[in-house]
């Protein structure tokens, strides 16, 4: 096994551990950290496949920005009051047939001949650029349209927040 | 390969090992330099001139009892104090030192990791300091820490947009994520200081607010927090916030001559070029360092000069005016470059 192959497991089977640990902790402090490593290791993830922008955006927006306002947001709660709850057995069972529809879903793709990455580019100066050009050549009004709707959707957001509409 | 390596883990020692140094040195730089400001004499018993104190400090550090509060969360109390200290750290693998060390033969690089993505990662990676704040404030399970560490996550999160804004034009101008590329550019014409001063100004305020150094210290004001979000710590759990505050700000000065003030480079010959003799390419690592000590004194001078910011003013600083100028001046830089292209 190469430091390629050791890395992959590594960052895999942490990953997976800290998703468990996610859902299985009764402290919401702990889950959100744990959440926090799972992005991390899954940062990991994207540099073994040297897409070294995504793993960059990975850590900046999900463990650096929306998890640290997660954290804002469950500090402020009654944590004593969410450690004393009990497992829901639905929600347990919801979860089950969630996962089962995901890794039957995941069988059917795995099991599709594997399409080869095209082109031998592995030129690292060229990792951002494979990111933008299609991004602002080919699908420049997609992107334009995506950027609207967040737009309106955060301007909804400041209304909504508003005690009261003058 | 295994050269190689052995080289990599080389240049990573000597990166922490001089920069914690640095780092030592500059609590010491400050508490001289504030005695001058203050018309005292400040340390001057250990050693010539005091010049040992920072030893001293270490030691003091390590050998006081390190209280444990029954009331705190003991796991987050203890890592937070680790999780601040780290990304400083890590976020200098990135930073360009010097151009090139060439050593009998072989040519080594002045900097650790040379990411295409570089500011990203020196981002990324600083965004995750706030979390060692917010726990330390969770932890201790008391009010001041709390409100210190609410007040700094707010702070860090907002000054970050700012921060992160304020250096597109810079990267427009150079044509590179690369900080390796930004200083060659750097070397090649003119330090971006002077295409790009609103994009400096803006920034140095930033990073001032980013490492919580006055006029920006609100998460640990004294007069209102005792001492914010490390009221409860002692001992080295203490001496690891502060080592914390100054690697960041140890960062973003180098960040500063990295982006603004041409990295390595000296604007002539033979400094204004990648080395390609040994001599050159070791005067150019010394240049570096001795810009961020300029900023670094920078810093320290800024403190005990100008008083704290109240805390709404902070935020409308950040949101209503930082924010709106640099993406007036992304598209300023924009329509200019645009029309220097034609």
């Amino acid at each position: 096994m190469n430091v390629h192959d050791t890395l992959f497991w590594f960052f895999s089977i942490a990953m997976l551990l800290c998703g468990v640990f996610v859902i299985a902790n009764r402290n919401p402090v702990a889950s959100a950290m744990a959440l926090v490593l799972m992005f991390l290791f899954m940062a990991g993830l994207f540099v073994l496949l040297e897409a070294f922008f995504i793993a960059a955006i990975q850590v900046l927006v999900y463990a650096g920005a929306v998890m640290v306002l997660f954290l804002f947001v469950i500090m402020l709660l009654d944590i004593k009051a969410s450690e004393r709850r009990r497992f829901a057995f639905l929600g347990v069972f919801g979860g089950i047939v969630v996962a089962g529809a995901f890794v039957w879903e995941m069988r059917i793709i795995l099991s599709q001949p594997v399409i080869p990455l095209q082109s031998g580019n592995t030129d690292l100066s060229a990792g951002l650029e494979n990111v933008v050009k299609p991004l602002f050549q080919h699908y420049m009004l997609p992107f334009e349209v995506t950027a609207l709707l967040l737009l309106v959707a955060m301007v909804g957001v400041v209304l909504l927040s508003k005690k009261d509409l003058k | 390969m295994m050269l190689e390596l052995l080289g990599h883990l080389i240049k990573i020692a000597a990166v922490i090992g001089v920069m914690l140094g640095f780092v030592a040195y500059t609590v010491m730089l400050e508490r001289w330099a504030c005695a001058w400001m203050q018309d005292r004499i400040g340390p001057n018993r250990v050693g010539p001139f005091g010049v040992l104190q920072p030893l001293a400090d270490g030691l003091k550090f390590i050998f006081k009892e390190d209280v444990l509060p029954h009331h705190v969360n003991k796991v987050y109390f203890c890592i937070a104090p680790v999780v601040t200290m780290i990304p400083g750290l890590i976020a200098m693998a990135v930073i360009p030192w010097g151009s090139n060390l060439p050593i009998a033969g072989h040519v080594i690089k002045g900097v650790i990791a040379d990411l295409n993505v570089g500011i990203l990662f020196i981002f990324a990676i600083s965004s995750l300091g706030v979390y060692g704040i917010v726990l330390a404030g969770w932890a201790s399970n008391s009010k001041y820490p709390f409100l210190g560490g609410i007040r700094s996550s707010a702070q860090m999160i907002s000054y970050e947009v700012c921060l992160g804004l304020s250096v597109v034009p810079v990267f427009m101008q150079a044509g590179s994520l690369n900080l390796m590329k930004v200083v060659e550019y750097q070397a090649a014409h003119t330090w971006l200081v002077l295409c790009q001063p609103l994009s400096f100004f803006i920034f140095l305020v930033s990073a001032f607010a980013e490492t919580n150094r006055t006029p920006f210290d609100l998460p640990e004001a004294e007069q209102e927090l005792v001492g914010g979000y490390h009221t409860e710590y002692s001992s080295m759990k203490f001496a690891m916030f502060f080592l914390g505050e100054y690697a960041a700000m140890f960062v973003q000065s180098a960040l500063m001559v990295t982006l603004f003030f041409g990295g390595w480079s000296l604007p002539f010959a033979p400094f204004n070029a990648p080395a390609t003799e040994l001599w050159v390419g070791a005067v150019q690592i010394g240049v570096f360092l001795a810009k961020v000590v300029c900023f670094l004194f920078l810093f320290i001078w800024v403190r005990w000069t100008i008083p704290r910011f109240r805390y709404d003013q902070l935020m409308a600083l950040g949101w209503k005016i930082f924010i709106p100028l640099t993406i007036v001046n992304i598209l300023l830089v924009a329509v200019v470059l645009a029309l220097v292209a034609k």
